[in-house]
């Protein structure tokens, strides 16, 4: 089947879409865009996680054909036009949040849902925002000093424009 | 070959449903991605509920809230908190951010696993499903709708259309034991409802038998207890005899099993456990007094 929907503000179209294939093997095999990463296929890392109509979920878990005439923006849709890093994306680089960098596409979505709706959030509140979310290098440390950092980072009318 | 239907209207959903009975609902996806990623099914067709508007609408009306199938947890917590506190409590514990974004009460139901979070919540707040097809409207209360290990009581053509609870009129709560916060299949799983107005405790217990069920001779023994002593008007801190006795049955109405989770044992223990600490919060709530049958 056909599946035609938009990713990261640009109208795409995925052609021989099998029934049962998830949003993740369409925006990774067939739309080429490896950013969101492929480990578990089962909900548990979080490493494929997007946006889809502005609301964060596992790529994997989601039947491509949900998202027909439907948005999805992934971790390469973050940084703006001219390129420039999202300050969460800079954050995590200036934090050493990264050391494989399996886990960071995941990370990164999960995280600017976060700071663009909580600018202070408590390390709690950190921690489960991004329960969803595995990584098996760092040891979380720099993360959460990374999403404290984007949080301080993000100004109101960043977070205002989403 | 599969087919992926995708019905934009609850009567064509139940019209292809009733012709493809063997196509298989998806709502969240949380349960059915998996099993089709690691090829444990492969169903004639999907049916995709996403785009039926009605399925992730909630209403309220005469205390009464109707919540549509498709409503995923994350809306149940953030705008049904005071309504149904005891389910949004179980969907705070469901999964992570990501899998509350999309999981349903109906996709709960629909998989029937004795594990399902909204399970014990549902029962002790006696919950009723609604299901339909193109042959009419079944209301099903939560307790005749878990038949087995991951079965329930929906024929081949239904579909589940919404849950109706009770706005709470007392307090409700939701525990559950696992490994750690997030992301954990429930070891078991307890959930407490009083029912000021009829004199009634609600209960139901998750993960502790081949379905999901309620602990009748705690309920009947505990809503004994309060209404010969008088204390649904005038509360009083319970004994712990009460206390005691009401955990006791409890964890005998389970029929656990040992697994990699947990064993019988220590299921037991742990839902006795789970039943005593909650009704230690609800009974200290309830003398709070700011529920009308106590004022
Ligand atoms: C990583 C991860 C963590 C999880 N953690 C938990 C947890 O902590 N607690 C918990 O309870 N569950 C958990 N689950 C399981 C799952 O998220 C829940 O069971 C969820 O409620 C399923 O809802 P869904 O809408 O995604 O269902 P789907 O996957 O879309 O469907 C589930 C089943 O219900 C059927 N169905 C769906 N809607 C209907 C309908 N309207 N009518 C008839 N049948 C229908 C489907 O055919 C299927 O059989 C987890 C899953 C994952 C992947
Ligand atoms: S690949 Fe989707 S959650 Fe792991
Ligand atoms: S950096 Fe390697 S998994 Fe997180």
């Amino acid at each position: 089947m056909r599946v035609t929907f938009t990713v990261n503000g640009e109208q795409r179209e995925a052609d021989d879409v099998w029934e049962g294939e998830s949003l993740l093997y369409v925006l990774r095999e067939r739309l080429g865009l490896p950013g969101s990463k492929n480990a578990c296929e089962q909900g548990e890392c979080g490493s494929c996680t997007v946006y889809l109509d502005d609301v964060p979920v596992c790529a994997c878990l989601v039947a491509a054909g949900q998202v027909q005439g439907r948005e999805v923006r992934t971790v390469e849709g973050l940084a703006g036009d001219d390129e420039q890093l999202d300050p969460v994306q800079e954050a995590f680089v200036a934090a050493g949040a990264v050391q494989c960098g399996f886990c960071t596409p995941g990370l990164l979505v999960a995280a600017h849902d976060l700071v663009r709706r909580n600018n202070q959030p408590s390390d709690a509140e950190i921690r489960e925002a991004l329960a969803g979310n595995l990584c098996r290098c760092t040891g979380y440390e720099k993360i959460m000093d990374a999403v404290r950092l984007a949080a301080a980072r993000v100004t109101p009318s960043t977070e205002d424009s989403k | 070959m599969m087919d992926f239907l995708q019905p934009t209207s609850w009567s064509e959903a139940l019209r292809i449903k009733s012709e493809r009975p063997g196509a298989v609902p998806v709502a969240g996806g949380t349960d059915v991605m998996v099993e089709l990623n690691f090829d444990h099914r492969r169903p004639e067709a999907l049916l995709d509920l996403n785009r039926v508007a009605e399925l992730a609408e909630w209403s309220e009306e005469d205390g009464r809230v109707r919540l549509g199938a498709g409503v995923p947890y994350a809306r149940v917590i953030t705008e049904l908190g005071d309504e149904l506190p005891g389910l949004a409590m179980a969907s705070r514990t469901v999964g992570s951010p990501q899998i509350r974004n999309r999981g349903t009460v109906g996709g709960n139901l629909g998989a029937a696993s004795p594990a399902g979070d909204s399970h014990p919540a549902l029962l002790a707040a006696d919950a009723v499903v609604e299901v339909a097809s193109v042959r009419g409207t079944r209301m099903i209360p939560a307790a005749e709708f878990y038949t087995g290990v991951k079965r329930n009581a929906l024929e081949p053509d239904e579909l589940i259309a919404a849950i109706h609870l009770d706005v709470a009129r007392g307090p409700q709560q939701f525990a559950k034991v696992g490994t750690r916060n997030a992301m954990v299949i429930a070891v078991c799983a307890f959930g407490l409802a009083l029912h000021p107005e009829q004199q009634r405790v609600g209960t139901g217990i998750g993960s502790a038998a081949p379905t999901p069920r309620r602990a009748s001779a705690a309920e009947e023994f505990l809503s004994g207890e309060l209404t010969a002593a008088g204390l649904w008007s005038a509360p009083r801190p319970l004994t712990d005899s009460v206390r005691r006795r009401f955990g006791e049955l409890v964890a005998q109405a389970a029929s656990p099993i040992d697994d990699v989770r947990g064993s019988a044992a220590y299921r037991r223990h742990a839902l006795a456990v789970l039943a005593r600490r909650t009704l230690g919060w609800v009974w200290q709530d309830y003398c709070g007094g700011s529920w009308p049958a106590c004022a």
